[in-house]
């Protein structure tokens, strides 16, 4: 088998995402839970954790232009670092919101939330599972299911102009919650983000699998 | 683009081998055409039907038609130095004939009856500037051709090809035997010489096609299995064994 290397930096090349993947998606997972909480040493952490994220980026970069240069790919072999390349700054991307959350969290230190989050946490559940989505359609080539996890981010978009427009309406009804509320809604469209860079990664899959660039946004 | 070469259900057998079966093809004039498949595959055969080389391979049969420019280049009628002189071909190995630079060039001018010294001097001197290699040998052209670096010799040859004024420069492995340098020079060259001439080549070297070609045709046990445009070829082929063998899975 002349591949062998080749297969073997590839098949690295996938670990690899699949672990910053689901790195992600815990990123997001925690800084939802550390914001629900008020919790600021959870906050800390993931705001620490973020080098290596970025670790992994560098990681996977260095493995696809290594295999460029030596390998020399074409067609769907081009494509698969092509995408692997794009799909990293995407991860690497959301792991910056996942920690901008963890930021507001920092800020709100020594406050009470002025409401109970609802929305917010069902947000970040349905983004988890996108991210969740988007790296398996990767990892399994599966077009259809990136085309179903792209349409939920039709769903995100919904719940955040709900957010809001509640925190909005609070704001006017409460002068004292406007700084609380404006970063709350800048939680909502930090998660907003990650379910476009989801949604990316997804476009992605179809360009890996097809040859053809899709736009699910 | 236009056609310039039309290939219909050509079959070409050595003896009981059937080495090239029902290809159909169109080559665009003006453009360069690249041949690539494993080993055996046919790409080699069908580029010498062009000129047809295999002619002097005995035992080699063939039906179908080659037509350049509508002519159909078996017919009875077609004289072969003819054919030959309008589709000039280059080798793997550089072969220069045993003569001074200019005499390698005006060889064949010579030989399609142009004696005038100052025309000839003119075609070699045009033809060297074509091929790129004018400034480096212009001061010692009596020298002997096996005076020059590999790469050099091969401009050479392709120089000498251009001397007779070809429509078509066929191109078999031409720079396989090449160093990187000159490899590249050849490369660049073509380049330059597909705004005059229509370039068909035979190549092991898949990022050659990429990098030179316009269009690229993949052979497998004497079929053509896909031809369009290279870009296209080389990202997102329409057939599975093609991707199989620009990926390095088989080959």
């Amino acid at each position: 088998m002349p591949r062998k290397e080749f297969d073997a930096g590839l098949g690295e090349l996938t670990k690899l995402l699949e672990g910053m993947g689901n790195a992600t998606e815990q990123m997001l997972k925690e800084s939802i839970d550390a914001l629900l909480q008020i919790d600021v040493n959870k906050a800390r952490e993931l705001i620490q954790r973020d080098a290596e994220i970025n670790n992994m980026e560098e990681r996977i970069l260095d493995v696809g232009s290594k295999l460029i240069l030596t390998q020399q790919p074409v067609a769907k072999d081009l494509r698969r670092i092509l995408v692997a390349f794009k799909i990293s700054s995407d991860l690497e991307r959301m792991a910056d919101l996942a920690v901008d959350v963890a930021k507001v969290v920092l800020r709100l230190e020594g406050q009470k939330l002025v409401k109970p989050l609802i929305d917010i946490p069902r947000m970040g559940e349905t983004v988890q599972q996108m991210i969740f989505e988007s790296i398996r359609s990767y990892l399994e080539e599966n077009v259809d299911l990136a085309y179903k996890m792209s349409k939920d981010d039709d769903i995100v978009d919904q719940l955040y102009s709900q957010i809001v427009r509640e925190l909005f309406t609070l704001m006017v009804e409460d002068p004292k919650t406007v700084s609380q509320a404006m970063l709350l809604t800048f939680v909502g469209r930090y998660i907003e983000r990650i379910a476009d860079h989801a949604t990316n990664i997804g476009e992605s899959v179809v360009f890996l699998v097809t040859g053809k660039r899709p736009e699910l946004n | 683009m236009n056609t310039l070469i039309d290939i219909k259900n050509l079959n070409l057998y050595y003896g009981t081998y059937h080495a090239l079966k029902d290809v159909s093809l169109t080559i665009p004039e003006k453009a360069v055409t690249a041949f690539i498949g494993p080993s055996g595959c046919g790409k080699s055969t069908l580029l010498r039907t062009l000129n047809r080389m295999n002619d002097m391979i005995a035992g080699t049969k063939i039906d179908g038609r080659v037509e350049i420019t509508g002519t159909d280049i078996y017919s009875n009628e077609v004289d072969v130095e003819t054919l030959r002189k309008k589709v000039g071909m280059v080798f793997q190995q550089p072969n220069p004939f045993p003569k001074s630079i200019y005499d390698n060039i005006a060889y064949g001018p010579r030989l399609h009856g142009i004696r005038n010294k100052q025309k000839l001097d003119e075609i070699v001197e045009q033809s060297l500037r074509q091929a790129v290699l004018w400034e480096e040998v212009k001061d010692f052209l009596k020298r002997s051709a096996f005076s020059l670096s590999g790469g050099q010799q091969q401009r050479l040859c392709i120089a000498r090809a251009l001397a007779v004024n070809p429509d078509i420069l066929l191109m078999d492995e031409a720079t396989s035997a090449l160093d990187p340098i000159s490899t590249l020079k050849i490369e660049e060259l073509v380049q330059e010489l597909k705004d005059r001439y229509t370039i068909v080549m035979v190549t092991h070297n898949m990022h050659q096609a990429a990098r030179v070609s316009d269009q690229t045709v993949f052979f497998l046990n004497g079929e053509v299995v896909e031809f369009s445009e290279t870009e296209q070829l080389f990202s997102n082929p329409t057939d599975q064994r093609t991707e199989d063998y620009i990926t390095g899975r088989f080959g």
